[in-house]
């Protein structure tokens, strides 16, 4: 489950745009989501406003973070549960290991969680001698494909039914051979079979938060298979694992992002299991975890206060960005190279991993706003990616004749009376054939398709014209 | 220096970590925009919203009749008379002895169990959403393990918004160790994008609406 690093973009990006069975699969994916997000607004009047109210809630969050957090773990320590401060991801690994060892854990149940991924907490424990199995059906294909998730609510968007079929034969060999498992309803009732024994049988079982409450000291997942809920109540201890950025005050405040956050995020009114997890067991419960442990993680997200990525830091995952993205569309999750593809992840690695390793990842983007639009949290998005993109050309991390060639038509654009007589004249030559099928210097372009030949005339020079009339 | 206060501290740099106007809006509680359709006939949004989010809706059934539309749903079903069933007391006042062939365990469930039987904290008519609140007899497993789920609703306590449910919590006891918030079975549409029912939670959800009279004779018992 490594990932490719945002460092290889330009050449993830060709291979998926070259890749057919990914193509096949995101031309079904880029209706989907967008449409059934629309319809569920459309039937709640109060939506726009919700999302005014989720975004303000957010805001304040983040300008009292400390309070909120402090707060929070008060009320955390009074239900029993126990809270793990972690800077780095490495301390996370570490403050995760600690619990297993201390219980001799061996094996891992685990809900889905961006942020587990993140610290690469699978593979750590793998070498570390405990066994951490995915639950949810995404996750549990992409570990036994060996891949990383391409898209953050619905990680295997990119995996065809028939590399289910395939993937299960080579991993469940203590299963008839001659089985019939190429129907959607035969590979779930084999996952749903085949991971009932891994809860059973896990030691602790590990989830993310979807949010934090400071008023109760809860976590809260939103989730539609069980998975997650499964995995927190059979094993002996509960970890959660979760930014630091997603504690919110109160109950009141939950109920704002649970309106808006599945309507974005699936078109649905509510996810199926909207689950608040508070401490441990309670004497004489009958089920639940002995155990309730939080591991709040830094690693990176307190640098985004105060600067002009704060927003960042409002974003719920609900992933409307990407499913709206039009380049997001056409080359898929894992061309980002790391955990967070499309928009938010254009914004959100290079503050997690540095502008020199992804600051590149801002110039994949048509700026149309379709992100910001859907936004549950209204995330200036495009603004935030043209910062990184300043950024990236202030620090000189372009390549040469990106930079060059910036910097030439910078001093033309600047100089009105230089640019004009340039631009009349590439007007005039464009003008001179219908359409090119080849372009000196643009075959970037003209590779795959015409370059359209223009009017013949600039603009200024039809304006002018124009203006006379 | 500690992980906590390292990160309090890069927090509190950035921020400036004032915190009377926090303190003030946590113990406020203020509420958000409330959808208009939480003022509606709860029964009636209630039952639709659930219906839409994929659960069965019966009822409502008044109390004495509870057996007898758990047993005719089984049948319909092809589903066992053995039910995995909530120890609590709210189950005791329906006449299970009218219906000698259903037989109720009341514990937690276990991974053999088809059909788990429970009572509802509250039900949320905006998205009809359950509630459930875990404890001593309200064992979280019931929820999750078995393959179908019965869960009886009264009347009464179905509530409009999110918000009203929290406040009858608060007013009940506070936060219990788990919250469940169950709008319709278990799904997936992870396998070729095709939304399909009984992921790892029940694939089953059938909801009873139990009719319990009118408030006040009902508070008076």
């Amino acid at each position: 489950m490594s990932f490719a690093g945002p460092a290889n973009f330009r050449r993830s990006a060709a291979r998926a745009l070259a890749d057919e069975p990914l193509q096949r699969e995101l031309a079904r994916f880029s209706q989907g989501f967008q449409v059934r997000r629309v319809e569920a607004a459309s039937r709640l009047p109060e939506f726009e406003a919700l999302r005014d109210r989720a975004r303000d809630i957010k805001n304040h969050c983040l300008a009292h973070l400390d309070f909120y957090l402090e707060r929070y773990e008060e009320n955390c320590r009074a239900a029993g549960g126990e809270v793990h401060w972690c800077a780095t991801a490495e301390d996370a690994r570490q403050a995760i290991l600690a619990i297993c060892r201390r219980l001799g854990a061996k094996t891992m149940a685990k809900g889905k969680s961006m942020v587990s991924e993140e610290i690469g907490l699978n593979e750590f424990l793998a070498e570390e001698g405990v066994r951490a199995v995915e639950t949810d059906l995404g996750e549990y294909i992409l570990q036994l494909r060996g891949e990383s998730p391409s898209h953050i609510v619905a990680p295997a968007i990119h995996v065809a039914t028939e590399q289910w079929t395939e993937a299960f034969r080579a991993a469940h060999t203590d299963r008839p051979a001659d089985r019939s498992l190429s129907d959607g309803s035969e590979i779930m009732a084999e996952a749903r079979a085949v991971l009932r024994e891994q809860f059973l049988g896990a030691d602790v079982g590990l989830t993310g938060a979807n949010f934090l409450i400071a008023e109760t000291g809860s976590s809260v997942i939103f989730t539609n298979e069980g998975n997650g809920d499964l995995s927190q109540t059979l094993p002996r201890a509960h970890i959660v694992i979760a930014g630091i950025e997603k504690v919110i005050p109160t109950l009141e405040d939950l109920s704002v992002f649970m309106r808006v956050l599945p309507r974005s995020a699936t078109g649905q009114e509510l996810t199926v299991y909207t689950t608040l997890s508070t401490g441990p067991r309670r004497p004489e419960d009958l089920d639940g975890p002995e155990e309730y442990h939080v591991v709040l993680l830094d690693n990176g997200r307190a640098d985004m206060l105060g600067g002009e990525f704060q927003d960042m830091l409002r974003c719920i995952r609900c992933a409307a960005c990407m499913n709206a993205c039009p380049v997001y569309k056409q080359i898929g999750g894992h061309a980002y190279g790391w955990v967070y593809p499309g928009p938010m992840g254009a914004v959100l690695t290079p503050g997690l991993r540095g502008v020199e390793e992804a600051g590149h990842l801002p110039n994949a983007s048509t700026f149309c706003g379709k992100c910001e639009e859907v936004c549950p949290v209204r995330i200036p998005l495009p603004r935030m990616m043209r910062h990184w993109r300043e950024r990236e050309f202030a620090r000189r991390l372009l390549p040469a004749r990106f930079r060059y060639g910036l910097g030439l038509w910078a001093f033309f654009a600047a100089r009105p009376a230089l640019y004009r007589p340039f631009a009349a004249l590439a007007a005039r030559v464009l003008g001179s054939r219908k359409r090119w099928r080849r372009l000196p210097l643009a075959g970037g372009w003209t590779g795959t398709r015409d370059f359209p030949a223009s009017e013949g005339r600039s603009f200024m020079s039809l304006w002018r014209a124009g203006r006379r009339r | 220096m500690s992980g906590r206060d390292a990160i309090l501290a890069r927090i509190r740099a950035a921020t400036g970590g004032a915190k009377g106007e926090a303190e003030e809006r946590l113990a406020a509680r203020p509420r958000g925009p409330r959808p208009a359709r939480a003022a509606e006939d709860p029964l009636e949004r209630f039952a639709a919203e659930a219906r839409a989010a994929g659960s069965t809706v019966a009822g409502p059934v008044p109390p004495e009749e509870v057996p007898a539309a758990i047993a005719e749903w089984l049948v319909n079903e092809n589903l066992p008379a053995r039910l995995a069933a909530s120890p609590d007391p709210a189950l005791d006042r329906y006449p299970w002895s009218s219906r000698p062939l259903l037989t109720l365990e009341r514990r937690r469930a276990e991974p053999e169990d088809r059909v788990a039987l429970t009572p509802c904290f509250a039900g949320v008519a905006e998205t009809g959403t359950l509630a459930m609140l875990s404890g001593p007899e309200r064992p979280v497993t019931l929820n999750f393990l078995p393959e179908a789920h019965i869960a009886l609703v009264n009347a009464r306590d179905l509530v409009g918004a999110y918000e009203d449910m929290w406040a009858r919590m608060r007013a009940a006891g506070g936060t219990p160790r788990a919250v469940n918030l169950i709008t319709g079975p278990s799904r997936s549409a992870d396998i070729g994008q095709e939304l399909r029912m009984g992921a790892h939670g029940p694939r089953r959800l059938h909801i009873v609406l139990v009719d319990d009279g009118p408030p006040e004779a009902s508070d008076a018992c």
